[in-house]
Order: structure tokens, then C-alpha cells, then sequence
């Protein structure tokens, strides 16, 4: 390969297909935010160490700056700009501004996107390490305080919005458990 | 942007149709729907025609000379448009710095072949892409002569001189000698911590172009107006011809206070290569190429009557500096002003070593110097078998100690009650290593501060619109602190008209002089100018002039003239920890803050920065910690993997609040609560690890290896 080989790519991104042609060790985060605009997800290390570029791949969330724009071809991803439907926050967003879960706001796009992650664990049933039975067949335990720290915490936030992010996020599932 | 934040109740519930005053009232940020939609826009955000990527190559050694520069791989690779280095960088002016510090030498960049620390920039490769730019910077050759590198910090260091003075002379008042021995318990005992970094989350990114005559730049800071003001003397340009602009910035904790090599870099790209060029500094960058909160050693002495009361107070402190950059981490201060006591000493002292230079970290001076006189105050109670609590309720001064100057309004007390009530430490059994809770060691702390506050001039201009609106334009900057929803608060309650009908222009240096946001005074400095420039507008329009009328206010005379008093915000943190001996691992269970920082603009606002702040305090008792190769003279842990700060599960829910406060020379009653709540925590932690295992830590982080126990 030489160093400047492109690919052609589709990515579909918050329910809309772009068709691109990418350097091939472009990233995923730097294909949304060079090639398509997609500005609210974050760079805050490019290493897989802040979760500042954390979006939802197929569902799950991931790092997209340890993810090539290439290797997402075909799958469907979701941004922080895609959480709010018709342009109404979703509760974890909304939870977020009301209870002042960001201060900066620069990790926030991936600490709302981890949120849409964890939310969507615990309701199909994963564990985390804080989990204390890991047995199968345990009841639907509701998520708390313990829960969602660890389960937030690939999203480092400088600011010290932790606290907020907590009570958000246990808002949100809250939110969540009502309507389901 | 959206501008209608919401009025919560005190639940956090949301009220409407609410018509109070909005100074006072708890409102939700004026950008938190963008934020959290994806459309608020940083400094890398915003989208330029034609524009090019610069990526910065960097020293790898830590003194010496380069000795060439092969561009030619470089210059072949794809995309690549160029190559700037020592030898055809723009030259800039060397007396360009700070008003503080002076001439800066770190920002005199690519100007010779000298190196004096490891991370230095040695080049920027610009490209089309930023991968291009990467792929180019990664294939420069540059080659060095080596000489030996001098990183070892200590107090007794051969180069150590004093401190500039700028923020005030040494202490000397009493005879500390002659009360150290007239005594009847004394401490002497030296406390060191690490460098850090602020860490910011937004990593330091410029774009720079030009337009016509005139230098346009957006880039990630802290002081828009400041920093156009240093690149305008530092390019040799009027500052006029120099605008710096950005809208959002993701947090900055000191880092982005003064002129960053992305802005200086790009603007060099952009005179050579005539085309608008982003400087992304990567993470790793960030931690090499910026600056850093300086080690500390500080020998803190403390002589005691029996019943507790203070007759010495002797804090000596040397930090550590590059050679490139004066900067003073001003350790002692609080010595100066927190307790009562006969005599008071304080030296400050600077070690040059081939180090990045150290500049601003949220707290300078006050975070180390805290965690120093915090706990040596309570090795003082514990020799007295005291109650650390009552030894800081005796030494209670009632003119500032050194200074003899009056206080302006001093809360220290009732911090100290307030939050001991809240943490309920009334009836703590103050020996160590007695609470268990099975193979847990429990333990209790408290430490107490205060941090210095002022205000300093700036300027707004407001205009009376022809609509009814009034457009209210400051060189202010939000970085996190939620200066714009405080700012707009100020503005409609100063202009005597309800939130909607403020418009708020601010991240712009062309606006004109403002201070930065720093030193816990943004918006303090900030609100008073709006508050100068609403009064004069008001007064004109009684008139019934014809619109739109603007007015423009400086606040320099009326700052300048306020009389010299003690000014200072206070705080008491409390801590409990409990502390796994088998592992050294130390987990904070409860952190209770109390503070008097003035009159609170947004109680929703200013508690979020208070426990930010503690949370980052938090990080410096227990993880932070800059490690340096002593062979290379480089940064080891550059990265977040090696770098830590705590992550949401090191931190539990934490009471941060403020007490009734108020300062009476600032029009608006303010005083700054940007810092205060990173100061004592370390002490308070630290104590509380003594508490718990009967083990003084005296060292900073209070890492797992030196807390393990066999
Ligand atoms: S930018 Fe991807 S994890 Fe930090
Ligand atoms: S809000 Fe600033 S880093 Fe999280």
C-alpha cells in the first residue's frame, strides 16, 4: 500500500448515507468531522484514552478515533447530532443541561453517546465489573450510582462534571424504565 | 444559538414565566442545548476555505543544538506543501511576553538551533490533509548534538535564585527564630509535589489567516484579547491588524492563558504559504510542548503555644522554572494571610532546569502551597492532641498578619462550621488508625484556604437597539466556567430589563481590552464593566436620545482606586477515605466543601465549577503526577494512560456549596469561585490518609506503592 491510498466508502451516519473517498488511515472520528461535517464528536486524544470521540457503531459505542472511516463502511452510526429525534433532546440530553452535566461541553458529545450505550447494556441485561451477581437468570436490577460510574468511566471529563453526569444518566434510565 | 436557558427552582425543578432578578437565580447554561446536541463549535470546529494542516515535530533530546534538517523525504511525501524551521520561519520580536513575567522566551519559536527541553517544536510540516501533514512530520530528519541535560529539582540546587516579586515581597515580619524557640510545640517539615498539567480536554488548536494587512486567527485560549495583543507584538504587528476570535473552548485550567505555539505556528504557516492553516497540537504535544504546574519543595515550619495558638509561621518554598520563561508559583502565599501569628517568614525560590516551562494550572501556587501549610497544620494538631478544627478556629487574625491591612469580608469561619456541621465532624475521635471496617482503614481529614481576589480592568460597550434590545459586547471567553449565561445575567439585571431582551457578543479580541478568564477573576473583571458601561447608558438615555446609542466603559480607574484591603475568598473541605493497606489503594468516599466566594451570579453554575474544582483536587492528593526520563530529560507518561486524573469512578457525589458572602469594593459583590474549590482538597485527603493509617504523606501523589503496607 502506498501512503496515500484512498478507498471509496459509504458510511451511513445518524440515518443518511455519504458516499466518500477517504485516505485510508483517515479515521472514523475524522471522517465525521472533516469529510462530513459531523463536528460535535470530539478529538480529545486520538488514542483511545478520553472517549471525547465515543459513537454508537451498530448500537454499541465505540472510540471512532481507533476505528478507520473504512472499517465502518456499511454500518450504522450514530452521532451525538443524531440522539435528538425531530429536534426534541432525548431525557439523557435534556438531564444533562438541566442538572449541568458538562461544563466545557468538550467530552460531552461522548459521554451522551456512552450514556445511549449504557443505557441500552443494562436494559438488554450486561454486567460490569460493579456488578455483584453475575449469575444468570438474576432479576432486571435498576441502575445505580456505583453502575453508572463504572460503566462511564472510558469518558474522562477535565471539568469535573461527574457528579452531574451520574445523576443525569440515572435520570435518564429512570426516564427509560417508565416507558418501557 | 439558543438563548433561553431555563430557571430552576431550588430542586432543579424548572420554573416559568419567573421575572425575578437574574443575579441570584439558577439557570442552565445559555449553550447547553448545543452542547449536548453537537452543535456548539471550538476553535477545530469551524470550517475555512483553502485550508491547509500544519503538524508540529518535536525535540528529542533535552539540550543542545540541531545540527541539520533533511526536508527532502519530507517535501517528496504526498500533499505535502511545505516545511518551517529555525531557518526560514519568520523572525519575531524577542522582548514579546507577558505584562507579568516579561519577555517570554518560549514563544520566540523556530528562531535558532538551541534546545533547551525535551517536546520543544523544532518544525512544522504543512500539507493538504492532516495525514499528509503527520506522514510528512514523521519523515523529517533532523539531527542533534546532544549536551547533558539537567532535570534534577532540589531546593539546594546550585542555579537557585529567588522568585521575581511582582506578586508581592517576601514575608518578613517578627523574629521567627526567636518564636520558633519560645515555642511550646513545634513542626518542621518539608513537603514536595510533582509537576502536572491542566489537561484540558480540547487539546491547543489555531487556525490562522491572513486578510489584507490584517492576521485573523481562531485559536482555543483563555484571552482573546491578551493573546491578540502578544501575537501583535511578537509578528511586529499593530494590534489593529491582529484579531483573534473563537466561540467555544473546551476547558483550559491556566493552559490557554497566554499565546500557544499552535497560534504562533500557524500564523507562520499562513505568512509563508499564503493559505489559512490549522495547527492541531496532539494530545502527547499538549503534554510537551505547552506548559506545566512546576515540582514544589517547601519546608513549612509552625511553633505553637500549648493552648494552640500560633506564635511562627515559616513557609520557604522553591519551585522549579525552564530557562525560557519566568513564571512565580507562588507557594507561600497563603502563609501571609490565613492564620494570626507573631512571626511570619516566607521565601520563594526558583530552580532553572531543562524543563518545559511552567506556567498557570488552576490554583497556581495556592494548590501545592495549601497542601503544604494544610498539613502541616494538622501534624501541629496532632502533636497537640487537638482537634485540627479548633487550631484553625484559634489563629483567627482580625487585620491581614503581615500586611496589617483591614479584610474586606472574611468567611473563613464560617466555612470552617458550616461544613463541619454538614460532614458532622463534631465528635471525631482525632487519634489515627481507629476505625476499621474489615480489612478497610477509615479515616477523617479537614484543611482550610483562602485564594486572593481582585478585579482587573476591562471594557464593554453596550448599545441601546432601536428594537428594545441591547447588544452588550465584552472580549470575555466561556471556557467551561459558564461565564456567557453569568455575563448575560449581569447585563440584564445591570440594564434593569429581563433576559431576552440581552444580546451578548464576547470571544472576539477586536471588541477591545478585557481580562482574561483567569486568576478566578473572568467574570468578575467582566461584570463590572458591564455594570460601568449600563450605568453611563442608562443615564444617557434618560435623555431620549435617538438610537442606537452605545457606550463604552473602562474600568482601570475606578480598580485602581479602591483602597488597599485584604481580599481574599475562603474555603474548609472536608474528606473521608478509606484505605485498602493490602492494595495502598485510597478511595475518597466523601468530600464536603464549604466556600465564601462573594456573591453568586448562578448557584446551578458555580456549584458545578466548585466541584470540578475539588474533583481536580481530588486527582492531585491521589493521581496525578508528571514523570521525566532522567536519560532522555522527556515526559514518560504524555498520555492519558500514563497521566492520570480521576475517572467517574474514583469520584463520589460530592456537597460543594457556598456560604453568605460578599465582597463590598466590587460593585456586583463578587469575588471568584474558578479555583478556590482545587485548593485545599489534597491537605484534607491527605490528613484524612494519616487519619486512617496513622502514616503522614508528605509527598504528592499519595501513589498506591507508598501507602501499601506488608
Ligand atoms: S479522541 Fe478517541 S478516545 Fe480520545
Ligand atoms: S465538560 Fe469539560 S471536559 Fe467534561
Amino acid at each position: 500500500m502506498t501512503n496515500d491510498a484512498r478507498s471509496e466508502i459509504s458510511l451511513h451516519i445518524n440515518g443518511t448515507t455519504h458516499r466518500l473517498t477517504v485516505d485510508n488511515r483517515r479515521t472514523l472520528l475524522d471522517a465525521l468531522r472533516e469529510d462530513t461535517r459531523h463536528i460535535g464528536s470530539k478529538k480529545g486524544c486520538d488514542f483511545g484514552q478520553c472517549g471525547a470521540c465515543t459513537v454508537l457503531v451498530n448500537g454499541r459505542r465505540v472510540v471512532s478515533c481507533l476505528t478507520l472511516a473504512v472499517a465502518a463502511e456499511g454500518a450504522e452510526v450514530i452521532t451525538v447530532e443524531g440522539l435528538a429525534v425531530n429536534d426534541e433532546l432525548r431525557p439523557v440530553q435534556e438531564a444533562f443541561v438541566r442538572l449541568d452535566g458538562l461544563q466545557c461541553g468538550f467530552c460531552t458529545s461522548g459521554q451522551l453517546c456512552s450514556a445511549v450505550g449504557v443505557l441500552a447494556e443494562h436494559a438488554a441485561g450486561w454486567p460490569s465489573a460493579v456488578t455483584p451477581d453475575l449469575s444468570p437468570d438474576q432479576p432486571h436490577r435498576p441502575l445505580d450510582a456505583d453502575e453508572v460510574r463504572e460503566r462511564m468511566s472510558g469518558n474522562l471529563c477535565r471539568c469535573g462534571a461527574y457528579p452531574s453526569i451520574v445523576r443525569a444518566v440515572l435520570e435518564a434510565a429512570e426516564c427509560e424504565e417508565v416507558n418501557r | 444559538m439558543n438563548t433561553h436557558p431555563q430557571v430552576l427552582d431550588g430542586t432543579g425543578a424548572e420554573i416559568s414565566g419567573l421575572s425575578a432578578p437574574a443575579i441570584g437565580t439558577p439557570r442552565t447554561r445559555v449553550e447547553g442545548r448545543d452542547k449536548v446536541s453537537g452543535k456548539a463549535r471550538y476553535a477545530g470546529d469551524i470550517p475555512i476555505e483553502r485550508l491547509a494542516h500544519g503538524a508540529v515535530v518535536t525535540a528529542t533530546i533535552a539540550s543542545g543544538r540541531i545540527t541539520a534538517i533533511d526536508p527532502s523525504a519530507t517535501l517528496a511525501s504526498p500533499g505535502v506543501i511545505g516545511v518551517i524551521d529555525h531557518r526560514n520561519a519568520p523572525r519575531v520580536d524577542p522582548e514579546a511576553g507577558s505584562p507579568f513575567f516579561g519577555p517570554d522566551g518560549q514563544l520566540q519559536l523556530l528562531q535558532d538551533d538551541q534546545i533547551a527541553h525535551g517536546g520543544w517544536p523544532v518544525a512544522l510540516v504543512v500539507a493538504e490533509t492532516h495525514e499528509q501533514a503527520r506522514a510528512g512530520a514523521e519523515r523529517l530528519r533532523v539531527s542533534y548534538v546532544e549536551q547533558p541535560h539537567d532535570i534534577a529539582f532540589s531546593p539546594g540546587h546550585p542555579a537557585a535564585r529567588p522568585a521575581l516579586s511582582a506578586f508581592g515581597p517576601d514575608a518578613n515580619k517578627g523574629d521567627l527564630d526567636a518564636e520558633l524557640a519560645a515555642s511550646a510545640v513545634v513542626v518542621d517539615e518539608s513537603y514536595t509535589t510533582p509537576a502536572q498539567h491542566a489537561c484540558a480536554m480540547e487539546p491547543h488548536v489555531a487556525t490562522a489567516w491572513l486578510e489584507g494587512a490584517v492576521l485573523r486567527g481562531i485559536d482555543s485560549n483563555q484571552a482573546p484579547y491578551g493573546i491578540a495583543a502578544q501575537l501583535a507584538t511578537l509578528f511586529g504587528k499593530p494590534l489593529s491588524d491582529v484579531r483573534v476570535q473563537v466561540e467555544q473552548v473546551g476547558g483550559g485550567f491556566g493552559s490557554k492563558t497566554g499565546l500557544g505555539p499552535q497560534l504562533i505556528l500557524a500564523t507562520m504557516a499562513t505568512m509563508l504559504f499564503h493559505r489559512p492553516v490549522r495547527v492541531a497540537l496532539t494530545r502527547e504535544e499538549v503534554f510537551l510542548a505547552t506548559s506545566a504546574r512546576p515540582r514544589t519543595d517547601q519546608r513549612v515550619r509552625l511553633g505553637a503555644d500549648r493552648d494552640g495558638r500560633l506564635r511562627a509561621i515559616g513557609h520557604e518554598a522553591a519551585f522549579e522554572i525552564s530557562g525560557k520563561s519566568e513564571f512565580i508559583e507562588n507557594c507561600v502565599e497563603i502563609a501571609k494571610t490565613l492564620y494570626a501569628a507573631d512571626a511570619i517568614r516566607t521565601r520563594l525560590n526558583v530552580v532553572p532546569l531543562n524543563i518545559l516551562p511552567v506556567a498557570s494550572v488552576r490554583a497556581p501556587g495556592t494548590a501545592p502551597g495549601s497542601f503544604a501549610l494544610e498539613s502541616a497544620m494538622d501534624e501541629l494538631a496532632e502533636r497537640l492532641d487537638m482537634d485540627p478544627l479548633d487550631l484553625r478556629r484559634r489563629n483567627e487574625p482580625e487585620v491581614g498578619p503581615v500586611s496589617g491591612l483591614p479584610f474586606t469580608s472574611r468567611n473563613f469561619q464560617l466555612c470552617l462550621s458550616e461544613g463541619a456541621r454538614q460532614f458532622g465532624w463534631a465528635g471525631r475521635d482525632h487519634r489515627p488508625r481507629r476505625r476499621r471496617e474489615g480489612h478497610l482503614l477509615i479515616g477523617t481529614g479537614m484543611a482550610g484556604t483562602s485564594f486572593f481576589t481582585t478585579a482587573f480592568p476591562s471594557s464593554a460597550t453596550i448599545t441601546a437597539e432601536q428594537d428594545g434590545t441591547f447588544t452588550v459586547a465584552i472580549a470575555a471567553i466561556d471556557i467551561g466556567t459558564g461565564a456567557r449565561t453569568a455575563l448575560h445575567a449581569i447585563a440584564a439585571d445591570a440594564l434593569r430589563v429581563g433576559w431576552d431582551r440581552i444580546r451578548l457578543r464576547i470571544g472576539d479580541s477586536a471588541i477591545g481590552p478585557a481580562w482574561q478568564a483567569g486568576g478566578s477573576l473572568g467574570t468578575t473583571s467582566w461584570g463590572w464593566a458591564i455594570v460601568a458601561a449600563a450605568r453611563d447608558l442608562l443615564e444617557q438615555l434618560e435623555s431620549g436620545p435617538a438610537l442606537p446609542v452605545s457606550v463604552t466603559s473602562d474600568t482601570t480607574e475606578e480598580i485602581m482606586s479602591r483602597p488597599h484591603r485584604e481580599r481574599h475568598s475562603y474555603s474548609a473541605v472536608f474528606a473521608e477515605v478509606a484505605v485498602d493497606p493490602a492494595t495502598g489503594e485510597v478511595r475518597v468516599r466523601r468530600l464536603v466543601g464549604r466556600f465564601a466566594v462573594g456573591r453568586v451570579v448562578n448557584p446551578l453554575m458555580v456549584r458545578s465549577q466548585l466541584t470540578g474544582g475539588m474533583i481536580m483536587g481530588l486527582s492531585i492528593a491521589l493521581q496525578e503526577e508528571v514523570v521525566r526520563d532522567e536519560v532522555s530529560g522527556r515526559q514518560v507518561n504524555a498520555d492519558f494512560a500514563g497521566y492520570h486524573f480521576a475517572a467517574n469512578a474514583d469520584v463520589p457525589f460530592i456537597d460543594a456549596d457556598f456560604v453568605e458572602d460578599h465582597e463590598p469594593d466590587d460593585p456586583l459583590g463578587m469575588k471568584g469561585p474558578g479555583e478556590i474549590g482545587t485548593v485545599a482538597v489534597a491537605a484534607a485527603i491527605a490528613n484524612a490518609v494519616w487519619h486512617a493509617t496513622g502514616k503522614r504523606h508528605r509527598e504528592l501523589p499519595i501513589r498506591l506503592d507508598r501507602v501499601i503496607e506488608d
